[in-house]
């Protein structure tokens, strides 16, 4: 018996569930995982829900093989995707690096949990949004996104296979423990009405001469071949020419390694998330993500409610960043405050972009950070001046 | 007026990059001997070249995608299986060969190896063993004999090396083998029948690597490993029952015979993914 891809519909579902049917509602048909808390329910329900639509479920022996087993489902043509945490998306980190330089869409959700090392497996962190952006080796950009609730971790992986797909590059669900668990209203809408972007695809029949790695467009994406099709094309993780093949070469390199770069850079309107809130007179801006961002709402409504005109930038993509409605608030904010479960992490990129003090509201995880130090904090600030901030940006 | 001897076209020309030559391999190096093996059996296969697809890792023997006219995946370090694992089980009419050296595949990739046999899934992997890690400069690898030198054991491997065959064998390869470089012959013909074999089925050719292995172990010229696998292997019997599974173990320093041949053929239902509108009597086989 065939189920239904797209459960259109209300839902009372949990976190980790609402990513799996985003996942199979953006089309994925392929995952594979490993077992690992708090993600594990992803697996769980792919595993039921895949054989329902015709997809492929598998469990491989660890992280690694899981990120090559969806490397190599998706260089063959499918939509592909992993769930994990801390330790494997560690694992993960090298081919990541494959995945970006073959040019290959996947998709990796990290349900973040108390880190480092084995941590807190079953309580929450946020302290793999660095990693998300840096953790394989040399230089490369990839989109990374926070949902902040069950309804956004099915909204943001659909995102993120268009995202993939549209760009060829891996993106990241950077979701954590307390919205992987939590269970909430989400909506899902029409199938019709479920975005897609689809991956660009080669317009010319094979022949010699075809260039698999050139990038004719201004978006510096090239069209993709899938395994099967007859354009007999190699794929490598060496640094390559536009025909695909390996080139020793420092012009070759530099060449290859700022168009992957640059590629995000000049598509990142695309790809840029982000949420205001009581922003329009804001002096005072919290800036949050994921389950934290849920306390800073909270924060920032007391505040406004005592009279304190602060507002609260909420960042639904990590990366790219979102500098250009930060740059905007340096035009009007005194101070900014940055809430986030782990020791200061966001925090170095917001300080890229304002002169202003930035004040961190920090936990190294395992609770969510509640409503109270974030409004104790705007509270100082607004009483005391914009000077007091424990950590000041330099000028300039 | 004199003959020429100069071919226009040779019959695996399409299925090399020509454009790619020359490779990267040593003088009196293997991989090439078994490169052409494979070549020769995609020609002699009856299965359209679009529909092979070779899958590598990192080494010596991990190069051969690149110089192969087909769609090729030059993979990380011990990676190969898994990549291919996945692009098989979304494309099950691709023909998936993983063609990767000793060091990548039972080393960095071993736990890969292992458990792509343990399930049986339908890919064909060709390893090349020469004992050693040879595109880093000859460092002792899981195969390396006890007692050879390499770079990094100067005063001779004191580890005991993988019996690959039998290490295949107990993790559920439903078709293993063991050639040479000099077995050109069957190297070839084990590959073509692989090619018609569903599951998982492992190749081992040993292959002469005279500048990273030879050099430190009395084998400085690729010929000289070619005449010892030529004096010392023999074909086995019937494994285990009249050739032990221990009698596959290599070693080179000594005279003892190398045992070569087919050592597994069977059948065993191969891995498919669960598809609910299969029968449940489909699910497997």
């Amino acid at each position: 018996m065939r189920g239904r891809a797209v459960l259109t519909g209300e839902h009372f579902m949990h976190g980790d569930h609402a990513c799996t049917e985003g996942a199979i509602a953006a089309g994925c048909r392929f995952f594979a995982g490993y077992p690992i808390t708090p993600s594990t329910e992803i697996a769980e329900r792919i595993a039921q829900r895949l054989p329902e639509v015709g997809g492929v479920f598998i469990q491989m022996e660890d992280e690694i093989a899981s990120i090559l087993a969806i490397i190599g489902a998706s260089a063959a043509g499918a939509r592909a995707m992993s769930a994990t945490s801390g330790p494997g998306f560690s694992l993960m980190m090298e081919n990541i690096g494959l995945a970006v330089m073959m040019e290959i869409p996947i998709v990796i959700v990290d349900v973040q949990r108390g880190s480092p090392s084995t941590g807190l497996p079953t309580l929450p962190g946020q302290a793999d949004v660095m990693q998300a952006r840096w953790g394989s080796h040399g230089d490369y950009a990839i989109a990374a996104y926070a949902p902040w609730s069950p309804q956004e971790m099915f909204d943001l992986t659909v995102l993120a296979f268009n995202v993939a797909d549209r760009f060829r590059i891996p993106v990241m669900v950077m979701s954590d423990e307390v919205v992987g668990h939590m269970v909430e209203r989400v909506v899902i809408p029409p199938e019709e009405q479920i975005p897609r972007w689809e991956r660009k695809r080669p317009t010319v029949p094979p022949e010699n001469g075809f260039r698999p790695f050139l990038a004719e467009d201004d978006d510096l994406v090239p069209p993709l071949v899938h395994a099967g099709e007859g354009y007999r094309v190699h794929f490598t993780g060496l640094t390559h020419d536009e025909r695909g093949y390996p080139d020793m070469s420092a012009e070759t390199h530099h060449r290859l390694v700022t168009r992957l770069v640059e590629k995000v850079r000049r598509n990142a309107d695309a790809m840029v998330r982000y949420e205001g809130y009581g922003l329009e007179d804001a002096r005072i801006v919290v800036i949050s993500y994921g389950c934290t961002a849920r306390s800073a709402r909270r924060a920032v409504a007391q505040a406004r409610a005592a009279g304190i005109p602060a507002g609260l930038l909420r960042l639904i993509s990590l990366w790219p960043f979102p500098e250009k409605p930060l740059r905007d608030l340096a035009r009007q904010a005194e101070a900014f405050i940055v809430a986030e479960m782990n020791l200061g992490q966001m925090i170095c990129e917001v300080e890229r972009y304002v002169a202003q003090p930035v004040i961190g509201v920090n936990h190294a995880g395992g609770a969510m950070i509640p409503p109270a130090p974030i409004l104790e904090t705007i509270e100082e600030v607004a009483n005391r001046g914009a000077h007091i901030g424990r950590r000041k940006a330099s000028t300039g | 007026m004199a003959h020429t001897l100069v071919a226009e076209k040779h019959p695996l020309d399409d299925l090399i990059r020509t454009d790619r030559m020359p490779h990267i391999w040593c003088p009196g190096c293997g991989i090439g001997i078994v490169m052409r093996c494979y070549a020769q059996a995609i020609l002699e296969s009856g299965i359209p070249v679009e529909q092979h697809v070779i899958v590598s890792g990192i080494g010596c023997a991990a190069r051969t995608p690149g110089y192969m006219n087909l769609d090729s995946y030059h993979t990380t370090h011990g990676r190969p299986i898994p990549f291919a694992t996945g692009l098989k089980l979304v494309k099950p009419e691709l023909m998936v060969t993983v063609f990767s050296g000793d060091g990548d595949l039972a080393a960095i990739g071993g736990n890969h190896l292992i458990h792509a046999a343990r399930r049986n899934v339908d890919i064909k992997v060709i390893c090349i063993n020469n004992f050693n890690y040879g595109m880093t400069g000859g460092q002792v690898g899981p195969t390396t004999p006890l007692g050879a030198k390499t770079t990094t054991t100067p005063y001779g491997n004191p580890e005991y090396p993988f019996n690959l065959p039998y290490l295949l064998a107990a993790a559920g390869a439903v078709f293993v083998s063991r050639w040479t470089a000099i077995h050109a012959r069957q190297v070839k013909e084990d590959i073509l029948y692989t090619f018609h074999k569903p599951g998982f089925t492992f190749i081992e050719v040993l292959a002469p690597c005279p500048v990273g292995f030879g050099k430190s172990n009395n084998l400085d010229e690729g010929v000289e490993e070619m005449w010892l696998y030529r004096r010392r292997c023999v074909p086995a019997g019937r494994v285990p029952e009249e050739t032990p599974w221990e009698a596959l173990q290599v070693d080179l320093r000594e005279e003892r015979p190398i045992v070569v041949g087919r050592f597994v053929d069977e059948d065993r239902p191969v891995y498919r993914p669960v598809r609910l509108e299969d029968k449940p009597s489909e699910h497997r086989g």
